[in-house]
């Protein structure tokens, strides 16, 4: 009952949130943050649930945005059409990705991954004819209004948060958690390791490349340093995942929220009102933030929830007194 | 009727045969110990069996077929199930989550699976741990924990590999029944066993093997007299 009231007010929010909040910068910044809830979400179903961490999910994200950005610059095809060929391309990269990553094991797999990412990052570059190398794409925005954007990858981000909750309370997701407890122990309970496993990464990519997809519509330029960076997408993603909690539904969406405010804050010099070279401090802010949460809160802020929970409410009654 | 027969299998790791030339089967409904002293096979053979090692030479005929080559989880699906020796608990998960995720192993729905699931924790006795999580159970817990998720596989063979191994002596008495139990559902049992106490008193036939090669088979009182088998537990004078 208080659950569903919790999740009624939180749609609600969502739902109004622009038409109270005027402002194109907060719009902007909302659009963002429900673009990292997509791909921390996703990256938490392979990584958090599956224990497969992967090192390079800018390959998915950067995939589907190619898609979407080629079919609209060579085919003149609607990059809208995009959202659906790019998580579909996305997914044929995480099927060649699988089926040659996971003949290994936890580090092997991480560092395979890793290199994946960086290999797309290249071929992206590389390949002018196809991608106009570091040009980069340059397509022309559908609306001009943020609302549209926003109420699309609202609506992205609700459903990709709901097909994990549904995937996590059914065969699959037991699969899943068996897989990253113990990888023996499932075989010998009759469950196909690599199969699931792929399963995983089909439907994690599937939504990243789709997250792609609507960064190209919504941002209308790419290039291969955005898209397949591993600074600001693959590492980031990890980086949603520990903070929001990692191996929980609504961590990453917390954690996006988090990452996105900590970014903006530092990238705007504090809005401001801070000297401008603290701009440059944003990666330290996330490293000395990801220190922290390691230390004292190894479950991410939703895993460790009733800690800090608990830790709030024991402050209050001593300060009272 | 052999449900499993083991013929002349070979498993060799490097210039070592852990198992050499073991042959023996297992009938319908019956309990077969298989004993020996440490390092003599017993855990490897089991690993052949469910081919989480690939054997190097023999077979595996599992209900008239071979089953040699086939995949783990496969072998799970034929219905022989498993537990190890070193519990491999899936640690983060509820006692209830662990049966749950292998009783998918036959039907697709959750509700169903929680179903069988509970069905089998009461059968091991286990109802009271459910919500617990399976890091937080004591050994004799986590020994039943392992037999509980072969069991949810609903398996004709189970291959327990000493489930009986540091146990206190009410719990021993517990584990003897609930074997006793299973073989009286209908499930086949192959068990590795040092405690005598349990293996003698369970057993129909035990197949004793040492340095990986067959030194005695037959019934507990024949086995318990047999020179080679005292030789091999005491030395020889």
């Amino acid at each position: 009952m208080k659950k569903n009231l919790t999740l009624t007010i939180l749609v609600i929010v969502c739902l109004i949130f622009p038409l109270v909040v005027r402002s194109d910068y907060y719009q902007h910044l909302a659009i963002i943050a429900l673009i990292w809830v997509i791909i921390g979400s996703s990256w938490n179903l392979l990584a958090g649930y599956t224990g497969q961490v992967s090192f390079g999910h800018a390959m998915f994200f950067g995939v589907g945005a190619y898609t979407a950005g080629i079919i609209a610059t060579k085919l003149g095809i609607s990059p809208w059409w995009g959202m659906m060929f790019g998580g579909i391309a996305a997914m044929l990269v995480g099927l060649f990705v699988g089926w040659v990553c996971f003949r290994l094991r936890g580090p092997y797999f991480a560092l395979a991954t890793l290199a994946g990412g960086e290999i797309f990052r290249l071929i992206a570059t590389n390949w002018e004819s196809l991608t106009d190398g570091m040009v980069g794409i340059l397509i022309i925005q559908s609306f001009r209004s943020k609302l549209p954007y926003y109420y699309i990858v609202l609506l992205l981000a609700f459903a990709c948060v709901y097909a994990i909750y549904r995937i996590m309370k059914s065969k699959w997701g037991y699969y899943f958690v068996s897989i990253r407890e113990d990888q023996d122990a499932s075989e010998s309970l009759g469950i196909n390791t690599v199969l699931y496993k792929n399963v995983s990464l089909l439907v994690s990519s599937f939504f990243t490349g789709m997250a792609g997809a609507f960064y190209m519509n919504y941002m209308a330029f790419i290039d291969p340093e955005v898209v397949f960076s591993l600074h600001y997408i693959s590492i980031m993603a990890i980086l949603v995942g520990i903070v929001g909690g990692v191996g929980t539904i609504m961590g990453p969406a917390v954690g996006a929220i988090i990452m996105v405010g900590v970014q903006e804050t530092f990238r705007s010099s504090f809005f401001g009102l801070a000297p401008s070279w603290i701009s440059q401090g944003h990666a330290m802010a996330f490293g000395l933030l990801v220190v922290f949460v390691i230390m004292f809160l190894a479950n991410g802020v939703v895993g460790d929830w009733s800690k800090i929970k608990r830790y709030v409410f024991r402050i209050k009654p001593s300060s009272v007194s | 009727m052999a449900l499993l027969e083991i013929k002349n299998l070979v498993k060799s790791f490097g210039g070592l045969k852990a198992v050499n030339d073991v042959t023996f089967h297992v009938d319908e409904g019956e309990i077969l110990g298989l004993i020996g002293p440490n390092g003599s096979g017993k855990t490897t053979t089991f690993n052949c069996i469910n081919n989480y090692f690939p054997i190097t030479s023999g077979d595996v005929i599992f209900k008239g077929k071979s089953i040699k080559g086939l995949k783990t989880h496969k072998v799970c699906h034929l219905g022989i199930g498993r537990t190890f020796q070193v519990v491999k608990p899936l640690a983060r998960m509820t006692v209830l989550e662990n049966v749950t995720a292998s009783a998918f192993c036959r039907v697709n729905a959750t509700r169903e699976a929680k179903e069988e699931a509970l069905k089998v924790l009461e059968f091991t006795n286990l109802m009271g741990e459910k919500d617990k999580l399976a890091k937080s159970l004591p050994i004799g817990g986590r020994k039943r924990l392992e037999i509980a998720r072969a069991l949810a596989t609903k398996p004709e063979l189970i291959l327990l590999d000493e489930t009986a191994a540091g146990l206190n002596p009410g719990e021993l008495d517990e584990a003897i029944n609930l074997i006793k139990k299973m073989r009286d559902s209908g499930i086949t049992i192959l068990i590795i066993e040092h405690i005598m106490k349990v293996i003698m008193t369970i057993s129909d036939r035990i197949h004793a093997i040492n340095f990986g090669q067959t030194i005695a088979s037959g019934t507990p009182g024949e086995v318990a007299k047999n020179q080679a088998v005292i030789e091999a537990y005491l030395g020889v004078e």
